[in-house]
């Protein structure tokens, strides 16, 4: 996972509110492998013309904030599919961290296995910063994840909560798998025990399948 | 102290605790499907092995094709192999495309047995959810938790918080459990679920079939909630019987003794509760672009002059997207396609309900049928369903997720409007520019041979 300590960026409105994962990147590209990236499918059927042309409308195509690298959004951003080309293709743009009210739970928990940051803040000052955002020369945000603090122009600095494993985790960049696996004991250990208890959870192959 | 039942369950499966709440789960069934293939990629780059093989299953049903296309138009077969050599190198069974097995994952998982009461199931798929019909505590994960299980059957999670959904009284005649979990969804709204786990209890759920149950929990996600759970009972016990992978002979009385532990202790509290009356749902259709949009028939869609500014704007582009006029009435709205399948409704329930409407007149548009499993297609042809249908114009095809998802090549033409018995009417979700209209099987048939939405119980 990329670590994430300090970030300074671009700040891009996009406010809308239930931006499922269908549409930050549709399920016809999902069959991409991971190293081939996923930059210019993010917010595909939003940015581009069905002719393949940009969407002069859309924000990342506003040369001002085609640069992002902070999404301020709307409620529930993420909901929907738990694919997590989602979070690749928003890192893969560019993008360090989504701050939004309210999140759509795989998709935050997808965003912190990657080095996304997802920060939960107030409706209102969610929509303080976006307004603050328009505005070109004030558009830059810097966060301080040590700090948990989000700095702006005109909203000052802002406090922020983050469980206090998931930001060692992410000031890290520490393998989740592997810090699981040095608890093999443990586990063991449970499994063991909890197998005995219920015996048939280990399931037996079918004695006889039809056969099509 | 009372406990909930998925507090029970949750309790059952932590290997540890951390300070903050945080715990590390033991994972009873891990379902695999072919749309996981970074997640293996992932597996094999850090030279990871595969901890349970035996609890762990495979499905081929995103990629899948539901015909046979002489030019593989839009086919992606390197998904569904893909799986097959990855299961394989892992020693991990698995349901290749046509093994009589094979099937949506959430259609096929339960109906195997693979799902049973009390389990911590977990698939790297949002409806997941559907499997806690059977009392099973079932989420869906992303692709590096997907890899986490498979390298250490566990799983770190934050416990979610508590809901109950009470349906009281009984359901009217011709409406399902469709009409009934969108009307659910209409009312809490998109993320009225969020953090949550919903068990669905009352008199109304207590006397809804596996299949009906399984339909309403599927959607608990489009609630935004990590998992929607029902009580298992008689109907669930009798439903696991015989299944080929549900425990046998003693093992079986043995695990419905257990079983019958799982239910909420009657004084149990929840975070937060919900209560619907079900005799007053009518059948159910949504206008927009989120599972929320959900109307009864007899309304019209939202006029957003009438609404506060900050809703307007939202209210507007879905109308646009949905080529929809403002105060226009869902009856009689005219259909392009009919699409009856999905983890949703593709059930044999389901497929009893489209047939008996199906029975009634001729599709007067494109209507495709695409049962869930080779099991479920396989009953339906004993019982003639399929020359039902045939017979009344409509395709019947073979399982898979299909025009659900519009993954593996079908899909709905843009600016076509679709009566879809899916779960997501999503902006591009059947296909780009596609129009997507959630509704029941009986709702959709009649949608086919009215060509246009029809109140299913004027007919
Ligand atoms: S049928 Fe649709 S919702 Fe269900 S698993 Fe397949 S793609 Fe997902």
């Amino acid at each position: 996972m990329q670590a994430f300590t300090t970030h300074q960026g671009i700040a891009v409105p996009l406010l809308d509110n239930n931006i499922d994962t269908d549409q930050i990147i549709p399920a016809r590209f999902l069959h991409r492998p991971r190293n081939a990236g996923y930059a210019d499918q993010l917010f595909c059927d939003l940015r581009f013309h069905v002719d393949g042309s940009a969407d002069a409308h859309f924000i990342l195509n506003q040369p001002d904030y085609a640069a992002g690298s902070i999404l301020l959004a709307g409620e529930n951003f993420g909901c929907g599919s738990s694919r997590e080309h989602a979070v690749w293709a928003l890192m893969d743009y560019g993008f360090r961290a989504v701050i939004a009210p309210s999140f759509g739970d795989i998709f935050f928990n997808n965003s912190l296995k990657n080095g996304l940051l997802v920060i939960t803040l107030h409706h209102q000052t969610v929509q303080a910063l976006a307004q603050e955002a328009r505005q070109p020369e004030s558009r830059h945000l810097s966060i301080d994840l040590e700090q948990q603090c989000i700095s702006s122009t005109e909203q000052g600095d802002l406090a922020f909560e983050i469980d206090a494993y998931r930001k060692e985790a992410l000031l890290k960049g520490a393998s989740e798998i592997d810090m699981t696996l040095a608890k093999e004991g443990a586990i063991t250990a449970f499994e063991e025990a909890y197998l005995k208890r219920h015996p048939w959870l280990i399931p037996s192959p079918p004695t006889t399948i039809t056969t099509q | 102290m009372a406990k909930t039942m998925f507090e029970k369950i949750w309790e059952a499966h932590v290997v540890e605790e951390r300070p903050d709440g945080t715990a590390l789960l033991y994972v009873d069934r891990h379902l695999v499907h072919d749309a996981t293939a970074q997640a293996f990629d992932l597996l094999n780059e850090e030279g990871h092995s595969v901890r349970r093989p035996d609890l762990t299953f495979g499905m081929a049903d995103h990629y899948v094709p539901t015909h046979q296309d002489p030019d593989r138009q839009g086919h992606h077969d390197a998904m569904v192999s893909a799986l097959e050599t990855n299961t394989q190198r892992h020693g991990i069974t698995s349901f290749g495309m046509r093994h009589a097995y094979q099937g949506i994952v959430h259609v096929a998982g339960p109906e195997l047995g693979l799902t049973q009461p009390g389990m911590l199931l977990v698939c790297g798929d949002s409806h997941t959810s559907t499997h806690g019909a059977l009392g099973t505590l079932a989420f869906g994960i992303g692709a590096s938790e997907v890899t986490h299980t498979l390298a250490t059957q566990c799983l770190w999670q934050k416990k979610p918080r508590t809901m109950r959904v009470t349906l009281k009284g009984t359901l009217p005649a011709h409406i399902t459990a469709k009409d009934l979990i969108l009307t659910i969804i209409g009312k809490i709204g998109a993320n009225g679920g969020t953090g949550h786990v919903i068990e669905y209890s009352g008199t109304a759920i207590q006397a809804l079939s596996m299949e009906s149950r399984l339909t309403l929990c599927n959607m608990s996600i489009e609630a935004g909630a990590r998992a929607g759970m029902v009580a298992p009972d008689i109907t669930t016990f009798n439903y696991l019987r015989d299944k080929p992978y549900a425990p046998q002979g003693e093992q079986y009385d043995q695990a419905v003794a257990y079983w019958e532990t799982l239910p909420s202790d009657p004084n149990a509290t929840f975070d937060k509760e919900v209560e619907i009356n079900a005799g007053d749902i009518a059948p159910t259709v949504t206008w927009g672009t989120s599972p929320e949009t959900a109307l009864p028939i007899h309304a019209a869609t939202p006029n957003p002059a009438a609404m506060a500014t900050e809703q307007r704007s939202a209210i507007e582009a879905m109308l646009g997207y949905m080529a929809l006029s403002p105060e226009q009435p869902l009856q009689g709205l005219a259909i392009d396609r009919v699409f009856i399948g999905s983890c949703t409704n593709s059930r044999i329930e389901d497929l009893r309900a489209a047939a008996a409407i199906a029975k009634k007149g001729k599709a007067r548009i494109p209507a495709v049928v695409v049962p869930g499993s080779w099991q479920v297609r396989t009953q339906a042809e004993k019982e003639g369903l399929d020359r039902v249908f045939i017979a009344a114009g409509f395709e019947w095809r073979e399982p898979g997720c299909s025009m659900c998802v519009a993954m593996n090549g079908d899909h709905i033409p843009p600016h076509e409007r679709c009566a879809s018995t899916s779960n997501r009417n999503f902006a591009g979700r059947q296909g780009r520019d596609s129009r997507t209209h959630l509704m029941s099987p009986a709702m959709a048939a009649a949608a086919a041979i009215h060509g246009c939405i029809t109140d299913v119980r004027n007919l």
